[in-house]
């Protein structure tokens, strides 16, 4: 059965790129647009893993990580943290907030393929 | 990353909408009154402008994102100070960034030296940010020390033994031993032991923590690094530890407890390992990382796609397919028209139910057309926003203050018409600042305020769109405009004009009454070429202007272009279309009315004046027309500049709706035809100019025709046999 | 009120175009106008039509008959027998108009009938005689050929009517610096 992943990114772009290396590898995508618009789309469709960009507006990765956490059935799932090279400061703050992992900006999809695969299959 | 190479397209798409955000908020901020959610946007824009532009390799544009990004992360965290400086670099950097983003999308580099002095700029605002004071972030250890190397294996595989005990914890990180394990066993072969003796007894299990620990051995032919890639994440709270062998040495003894110091993590329940009571018989191997299985459902939601957004009411659609649509629906408009043509001619009385059936028909083809062209109307805000911009600009250069005033930018308009809209705008913009407006002190001292204002408006009138753009500047100088086309040869000396009508004399060739040629308005385009754009697209500019107080540009244009209300008329064997709104009347003259002049120009008396006669026969070369006006009709139509033309025709056949087609795509165009359109009949009916049958009837006076002058040409080049 | 307009066509040709086994070889169209006969590239050629009627043109030459309504767009006709000096045919409705695309524009041109579809190679193609009016003339002819007794005289699809439709700039300049 496949597995599915949401990214929630506000950067159209980026959205499909991660949807389209992705789907490639087998697994199903969905999107959403900000922190708030991936809880609405999380109310209808249960994830395995959820990539998210810490910069978005209206709610952004930080809090949307948090409230996840909160959340009686995101608690244990993976989320990955988009975030550039050099941000250690955000990194800790994401693990700090419940983040499972990161992956840089720009991706490489060879190595978000193997990430996505090593904390959720 | 050659797949991704496909999502260049849409980068670029987004990016230009990034940077039209980042503008629209950069002109709005202002020092002491910066609304964080702005400056935030702004950032963001920024921010993923970069993010793609690193995933496509555009380094230069990077580089520089980069630097706009450190400045906007400044002004959001309030380390550096919004200045007025900081607001004009930050615009300046923004396009740059749009000039970057033009290289990038067109493979061109930028020139040496290209945007150093933004660059510098954004540097010093970066180095003046306020210290921040470090917050403590986790120290993150350096992962376990790699083993010495060792020679590998005669097969080039190496051994490693990788122990891993996660900290408690781990699952609530999202972390799953179950994954990392299969990883390792991706990297090669492996012996995987799971030391279950930190288990608890079955009243002290927490579901959620692990007490799990386990050593892999594993022999692979991949390195050191990829196996602490599989740890990135947990390995500085969990233990992880990984020596390789020396090649046929015996594996290290099996583990033993150890307890682990408490996890750094903030917020983590302690993780002390549990000791276990002594467990009868070791205990059975418990399946390793059992954990709930909220994240697998076999749910039966399909993906959201690409084109719909969940939760939000719009969808994004390919213009060309909305194009087809609105195509597609004009033919069927047509093909309408021709179906009710034919039906026409059926016998009265009989086929009522058809005739009831195909008038329902034509009412829904109508609404179906105006409900499809409404997909394509966008509002006007869409161009009225680039105007700030534009102000800003000319304020500075002119040192002029300015402000600008929008209203009724919700008036939608079809697509084709908007985008036409840009330049007639820039322009009349540029005028009323450059020639309306006056210099601040100028204005004070004539008891103004210092700033002046541009005014600028849309509404529907009448089934067209007017837009207005007013000044409060000192109106138009009519006494030298007057002067000037004296000069120019465009009047006589001594007539007397009205007012209006020397107002309206900016439009026409050859006129700037500019001192010196202004950077800006000069630019190698006047008044008249606006109007001329304009009367291509079917619209009409005026001017009104009150000395003193300001001028009023008046601009109007049709909803659409691909539609168009028209009168059709006959000429002998042919019909032709006039657009309606030109039209002022159509009547027969009485021979009473009608009186020649020396020019051989007929005119004809009507409410009052003189109008010139055009017979369109004559100067279109149609045999067996009605020639006499007076037993034809004339149709009294109103040209640009609101003088009037008579055209002569045999009949006015009707009202109709026609769809717009091009005659230039497939020929080309041609002197007093406008466009084309197919008639209920199937046979095509020329769309005619207004203006364009002024200038030829212009020229008709003369012996050399039209008709010889348009023959001649097109042979010039060719040997007539 | 007319008669609804025959749209009668000969048929369209792109889809019966059968691979010619020599490579060198390209199909053309061949037609005839009064006793000579004329070929164009089959590639250029969008759909062979009986003639219709046609909305006339103010202040034309007579070989620029005037336009139809093909399907949705305005196209041009030319009338090639005016064209090349023989006057102005007199249509009937066996008249026949090849519809041509150069380019993205696309027009059509009156001729008396369609002849044949001929495979012809390169070689096989002869250099057009150079006329005594200058090069202007032959700007359009892309060669003869000789098919069993009688001779086709190839024209160049882009260049026949491209003055008229402003096309091609260039043989004006070249005319004149020719």
């Amino acid at each position: 059965m496949k597995k599915k992943v949401m990214t929630v990114d506000d950067s159209r772009t980026m959205r499909e790129m991660v949807s389209f290396t992705l789907k490639g590898a087998g697994y199903e995508v969905v999107e959403a647009n900000d922190g708030q618009h991936a809880l609405t789309v999380l109310g209808t469709n249960k994830v395995d893993l959820v990539i998210a960009d810490l910069n978005m507006p209206i709610m952004d990765g930080l809090t949307l990580i948090r409230k996840l956490r909160a959340m009686a059935q995101y608690r244990t799932t993976p989320i990955l943290m988009l975030t550039t090279e050099a941000d250690d400061k955000k990194k800790a703050e994401g693990r700090a907030a419940g983040a499972t992992g990161w992956i840089v900006k720009p991706f490489d999809p060879a190595k978000l393929i193997s990430v996505v695969q090593k904390v959720c299959g | 990353m050659e797949d991704l190479q496909q999502f260049k397209q849409t980068y670029f798409e987004e990016s230009g909408e990034f940077l039209g955000v980042a503008e629209t908020g950069l002109l709005r901020l202002t020092p002491g009154n910066a609304d964080m959610e702005e400056v935030n946007a702004i950032f963001r824009a920024v921010h993923s402008i970069k993010g793609g532009g690193g995933a496509f390799g555009f380094t230069d544009l990077v580089a520089f994102a980069h630097e706009f990004e450190t400045v906007m992360d400044g002004v959001r965290n309030s380390t550096i100070t919004i200045t007025d400086d900081l607001v004009d670099t930050l615009i300046r950097a923004n396009d740059v960034l749009g000039q970057l983003l033009a290289h990038a999308r067109d493979g061109t580099r930028p020139p040496a030296g290209f945007a150093a002095s933004v660059v510098a700029a954004l540097k010093a605002f970066a180095a003046s940010a306020v210290e921040e004071s470090e917050d403590e972030a986790p120290a993150v250890p350096a992962p376990p020390p790699a083993a010495a190397g060792i020679a590998a294996g005669a097969d080039g595989r190496r051994t490693f033994s990788v122990r891993f005990r996660p900290k408690a914890d781990l699952l609530l990180t999202g972390n799953d031993p179950t994954f990392m394990l299969r990883a390792l066993k991706a990297l090669g072969e492996t012996e995987i032991e799971c030391d279950v003796g930190g288990l608890p007894t079955l009243a002290h299990l927490e579901p959620e923590l692990i007490y799990l620990q386990w050593l892999v051995t594993l022999t692979t032919s991949h390195g050191l690094v990829d196996i602490q890639d599989i740890f990135e994440f947990v390995s500085d709270d969990s233990l992880v530890e990984i020596t390789e062998h020396a090649a046929d040495a015996p594996p290290p003894a099996a583990i033993k407890d150890e307890v682990l110091p408490p996890a750094a993590g903030a917020g983590a329940p302690p993780a002390v390992y549990a000791t276990p009571e002594p467990a009868p018989g070791g205990g059975p191997a418990a399946a390793p990382g059992a954990r709930p299985s909220g994240g697998r459902s076999s749910s039966a939601q399909s993906d959201a796609g690409h084109a719909a957004n969940l939760g939000s009411h719009t969808i994004r659609v390919d213009l060309d397919k909305i194009d087809r649509l609105v195509n597609m629906v004009g033919e069927m408009v047509i093909t309408q028209a021709m179906v009710a043509e034919h039906v026409r001619d059926l016998p009265q009385g009989e086929y009522q139910e058809l005739l009831e059936g195909l008038e329902q028909l034509a009412q829904h083809t109508r609404e179906l057309r105006e409900n499809v062209m409404s997909i394509r109307a966008q509002p006007v805000g869409s161009v009225f926003s680039r105007m700030p911009r534009l102000v800003r600009e000319l304020a500075t250069e002119t040192g002029k203050d300015v402000s600008l005033v929008t209203s009724g930018e919700a008036t939608e308009v079809d697509k084709t018409v908007v985008e036409n809209l840009v330049d007639p705008l820039t322009h009349m913009i540029r005028n009323s600042i450059d020639h309306g407006l006056e210099s601040p002190d100028v204005r004070e001292a004539n008891g103004k305020s210092r700033t002046g204002t541009v005014h600028l408006s849309a509404a529907h009138r009448s089934g067209r769109i007017v837009i207005e753009v007013a000044d409060d500047g000192k109106g138009i100088d009519r006494q030298r405009v007057m002067q000037k086309a004296i000069e120019k040869g465009l009047v006589q000396q001594g007539s007397s004009l009205s007012d209006e009508e020397i107002d309206n004399l900016i439009f026409l060739p050859g006129f700037s009454t500019a001192d010196k040629i202004s950077n800006i308005s000069g630019r190698g385009v006047g008044m008249d070429v606006v109007r001329r754009n304009i009367t291509s697209l079917g619209g009409r500019i005026g001017v009104y202007s009150t000395p003193g107080q300001g001028s009023r540009f008046v601009l109007s244009l049709p909803l659409t272009l691909a539609v168009l209300d028209g009168m059709v008329i006959s000429v002998g064997a042919e019909r032709f279309v006039l657009p309606l709104t030109n039209i002022v009347e159509s009547l027969r003259p009485k021979p009473a009315d009608l009186h020649g002049l020396v020019n051989r120009c007929d005119v004809m008396m009507a409410r009052g004046e003189y109008v010139r006669l055009v017979y369109l026969h004559a100067l279109f070369g149609i045999p067996g027309a009605v020639g006499d006006a007076t037993k034809g009709l004339v149709v009294l139509v109103e040209t640009e500049d609101g003088g009037r033309l008579g055209l002569v025709v045999d009949e006015v056949l009707g009202q109709q709706q026609v769809v717009i087609k091009s005659l230039e795509s497939n020929y080309r165009r041609l002197d007093g035809v406008a466009a084309a359109t197919i008639l209920g009949d199937g046979r095509v009916a020329l769309i005619l100019d207004v203006a364009g049958l002024q200038e030829m009837s212009q020229h008709a006076g003369s012996s050399s025709s039209v008709a010889q002058r348009q023959i001649s040409d097109a042979s010039s080049q060719t040997h007539v046999m | 009120m007319s008669k609804s307009a025959s749209l009668a066509t000969v048929g369209s040709i792109r889809g019966d175009v059968v691979a010619t086994a020599n490579t060198n070889e390209e199909q053309y169209v061949t037609f005839t106008v009064g006793n000579e006969e004329y070929g164009v590239n089959i590639l250029s050629v969008r759909e062979i039509r009986g003639w219709t009627p046609e909305s006339r043109l103010p202040n034309l030459p007579d070989y620029v008959r005037g336009v139809i309504n093909l399907r949705g767009i305005i196209i041009p006709i030319f009338d090639l027998r005016a064209r090349f000096g023989g006057g102005t045919t007199e249509v009937t409705k066996r008249h026949v108009v090849v519809v041509v695309q150069v380019g993205e524009r696309t027009r059509g041109i009156l001729v008396d009938a369609i002849s044949d579809i001929l495979a012809i190679s390169q070689d096989q193609i002869k250099p057009p005689p150079t006329m005594e009016s200058g090069l202007v003339e032959s700007q359009y002819l892309a060669g003869l050929f000789t098919a069993e007794n009688r001779m086709v005289t190839l024209l160049d699809v882009a260049r026949l009517f491209a003055v008229e439709t402003g096309d091609d700039e260039h043989i004006a300049q070249r005319a004149i610096g020719a």
